[in-house]
């Protein structure tokens, strides 16, 4: 797997989570709570912020490891400022869902649950999103697409690149 | 003050500011808001109707329900506008170009376009109204009632529409007649296992401690089923108020939701929900005057299917990894922290008020008599009309699927359904006039789960079907028993061989008694019932499988090293490019006569080209096993 090295953004966001957890109560119960806090602040869940939970509730870090590795909410890799969440529920099985997934990752050249080098992009399959009537469908960043097909990714991925090509065109321009 | 005249102030004050809305003159544009309606553009329609209105200078009304259960016509919106003399009218898919549209031709010129209407929500001489439909009069909502007529995030709609009056009545009760109450009424939970809700009311009343607790599991792991998630977010008080009483008769003083964490604006809005619930004095100390005291926190679920199960609910509030443990004792007895906790499924809690209110005899007319009361069912997959449909327990599937969902799309043929998610089974046709209650289900193999149906058509292949719900168990097995987690795996690494036209000799037989190890091995439901997809299917379609190991062949067609495409030269039009230009792995080559050939070696079989090639030609053809593809020559590369 991908090591991501920490950005300036990481670290601002870090010391946020800092004083979000010294102000929170303890108590074992409190663990998933503050982990989907510190997942919250950063978007995932680094080392630092596992020690940082696993200290302030005086439980070892390998414990905090083992919860949070067994839910599947929790992610341990930067997500993409563009992620890409393809709905493997089961209407989206039996209309191809599989099919639209294989072609984001050949299209990313990335795999299910990896963020490309740029953090442009992640992947991840997600369970049913609840709208079944258009399946296969899949989430670009906040928005929906639904009748997926294989021609609609490349255009998806192409889309996102030109604006930002775009952006960084004109702020260059100022 | 007593509790009667406290519930008549509330109503008196919410009937005041409703009638204040319902009668004004100005035209109401109710859109249903949540997240199938949101995932289908339902934001836009909402920001494009009140652009249009501002932009026209047109008074509305915009006002934003919940779900009424028809996610094939999402975004939905009914328009009451008295003033043109049209009763409500409900309109389909209404995109931001026909809002647009509806509110210069309808609210300003009177005109509601024929051509886009669904039906009139109400009886009426002048246009057909949808309860023709079956989709629409063959449903008997208790559960679902107020779903789509309401807004969830204001509480006065709820009780101004009679809600909280059975929280009202159950708090001049007393407890153990509440409890004879559900009992008579033959309540059953409708989380899956249809366990009777008195029964374990009664355990937990009996229970030692003061400090017991209600829990409500809204830990929808089902893939494909979305019931709770929509009841949460068209009618959270129903809940809450099945939430109450259910303290009251159980005597408890706690209340817990447990949402999926996935679930955003479930949890927004149920967190509106509570806070509104505690203003009005319906929950919190000394409800309605009562003496009663009762309120409600909330934890989000991280997202683990096992979770479902109570024990690994409770121990991933604890804030451990979420596994099952033996029971006894029963949470009922011995629970969260040691706490008498009674768990409840979303739409057990939102059946009690109902119950409460029209009694035990009511409840009972409906259904049959072990399964009294209604099932809600997410119907996906091939049907026509897919959404959630609430019909009365005893309904046969037959009905279920081709009258009120309106069957099979495309032509095509009826070939299996698949009721319970990965714990139900796979049904075939002979099993369509199987009634919807819980023991019929269990006896044909299948279960009613959480309530997930997946209706699939003849081009389904029931082994992949079944590899895809064996992915998702051992995925989810919580590794504690050994035949989950290695069972699973097993039967997944077999089910994928098969799938690949790698098949052995003694593959089924294995199948078979791995299945039965997993089912006899596991603790909790979720490995007991993981194989049950793999068992049914093998029980009711062991041809296809037979066809998959013997021939390398899928039937249906679906599994992909066992297909293939090929391009029918005779129906090929010379020169036409479409499937050239819609292959994502440029297999797609051009003959030398200008035809068109696919590579195999480069095909990853997504089936654009069959999509992209004219009606008129129809030149792609689907074939397995994949060996009876004709060979087409890629001509050599012309070196100029």
């Amino acid at each position: 797997m991908m090591v991501h090295a920490f950005t300036d953004e990481d670290r601002a966001n870090l010391e946020t989570l800092k004083t979000r957890i010294r102000t929170s109560p303890g108590g074992r119960g409190q663990l998933i709570p503050l982990l989907q806090t510190a997942q919250h602040t950063l978007g995932y869940l680094p080392e630092e912020a596992l020690a940082l939970v696993a200290d302030h509730l005086g439980v070892t870090r390998s414990e905090v490891y083992g919860v949070a590795s067994f839910y599947n909410q929790f992610r341990f890799t930067p997500p993409g400022r563009n992620p890409v969440k393809v709905c493997m529920g089961t209407a989206c099985h039996v209309r191809g869902g599989e099919i639209i997934l294989e072609n984001f990752e050949r299209k990313l050249e990335i795999k299910e649950g990896e963020t490309t080098a740029d953090r442009e992009f992640s992947i991840e399959r997600v369970a049913c999103v609840g709208c079944c009537a258009l399946a296969p469908v899949a989430l670009v960043g906040e928005t929906l697409h639904g009748h997926m097909a294989p021609s609609k990714v490349e255009g998806l991925v192409l889309r996102v690149r030109v604006e930002k090509e775009k952006a960084e065109r004109e702020a260059a321009k100022q | 003050m007593t509790v009667d005249s406290a519930y008549k102030a509330l109503v008196d004050d919410a009937r005041r500011r409703q009638e204040q809305f319902e009668q004004s003159p100005l035209p109401k544009i109710h859109i249903g808001m949540a997240t199938c309606g949101i995932a289908s553009g339902a934001l836009e329609t909402q920001a494009a109707f009140e652009a249009a209105l501002k932009e026209r200078g047109v008074q509305a009304h915009v006002h934003t329900v919940g779900c009424l259960g028809h996610c094939y016509a999402e975004p939905v919106v009914v328009i009451d506008h008295p003033d043109s003399g049209f009763p409500p009218i409900l309109y389909p898919e209404v995109t931001p170009g026909k809002a647009r549209m509806l509110v210069k031709l309808f609210l300003e010129e009177g005109d509601p376009r024929f051509e886009h209407i669904m039906g009139a929500t109400v009886e009426n001489e002048m246009i057909p109204s949808v309860t023709e439909f079956s989709r629409f009069n063959r449903e008997k909502r208790v559960i679902m009632e107020r779903c789509g007529r309401i807004d969830p995030e204001q509480i006065h709609e709820y009780i101004a529409d009679g809600g909280y009056r059975a929280l009202a009545m159950a708090l001049g009760q007393d407890p153990e007649a509440l409890i004879d109450q559900l009992d008579a009424a033959g309540l059953r939970g409708r989380g899956g296992a249809g366990f009777p809700t008195a029964v374990k009311w009664r355990t937990a009343r009996a229970a030692a401690g003061s400090d017991k607790l209600i829990v409500c599991n809204a830990d929808e792991g089902d893939p494909g089923a979305y019931m709770d998630r929509t009841l949460l977010e068209s009618n959270p008080h129903q809940v809450i108020e099945g939430m109450l009483i259910a303290g009251v008769a159980v005597g408890a003083t706690k209340g817990l939701f447990y949402v999926r964490a996935e679930y955003p604006l479930a949890v927004r809005i149920l967190k509106t929900a509570v806070a509104q619930a505690r203003e009005k004095g319906v929950l919190g100390s000394d409800i309605l005057g009562s003496g009663f005291s009762f309120d409600i926190d909330l934890f989000q679920g991280s997202g683990a299917f096992v979770c479902g199960e109570e024990t690994a609910l409770i121990r991933s509030v604890e804030g451990y990894r979420g596994m099952p443990r033996h029971r006894p004792p029963y949470p009922v007895e011995r629970g969260l922290d040691g706490r008498p906790t009674v768990i409840n499924n979303v739409k057990t809690l939102a059946t009690v008020p109902p119950i409460v209110e029209k009694g035990a005899e009511w409840f009972r007319s409906i259904g049959t008599p072990e399964s009294p009361g209604t099932a809600v069912f997410s119907v996906v997959g091939n049907v026509t009309h897919p959404g959630l449909v609430e019909i009365p327990m005893g309904v046969t599937l037959r009905e279920l699927i081709f009258d009120v969902c309106g069957g099979i799309p495309n032509k095509k043929q009826f070939k299996a359904v698949q009721i319970g998610g990965p714990s139900g089974g796979c049904l075939s046709a002979d099993f369509l006039d199987t009634p919807v209650d819980f023991d019929a289900l269990i006896r044909a193999g299948a279960m009613m789960g959480s309530g997930g149906m997946v209706v699939m058509d003849e081009d389904a292949c029931m082994v992949d079907v079944a590899r895809y719900f064996l992915d998702f168990t051992e995925k989810e097995s919580c590794g504690k028993c050994t035949f989950c987690r290695i069972g699973t795996r097993h039967l997944l690494d077999i089910l994928r061989r098969i799938t690949r036209g790698e098949g052995r000799e003694g593959d089924i037989e294995q199948l078979e008694t791995l299945s039965r190890s997993v089912k006899q091995g596991s603790l909790c439901g979720l490995g007991k019932t993981a194989p049950n997809p793999v068992l049914t299917s093998l029980a009711y379609f062991r041809d296809e499988y037979v066809a998959h190991i013997e021939e390398g062949r899928c039937p249906g067609r679906s599994c992909r090293t066992l297909t293939a495409y090929y391009i029918d030269l005779d129906k090929c039009a010379r020169g036409c490019d479409a499937c050239v230009g819609c292959c994502p792995v440029e297999a797609v080559f051009t003959t030398s006569n200008r035809k068109k050939g696919i590579d195999q070696q480069l095909c990853v079989k997504c089936g654009e080209c069959m999509v992209a090639c004219p009606p008129d030609y129809d030149a792609v053809v689907k074939i397995s096993p994949a060996h009876l593809a004709p060979v087409i020559e890629r001509p050599p590369e012309k070196s100029d």
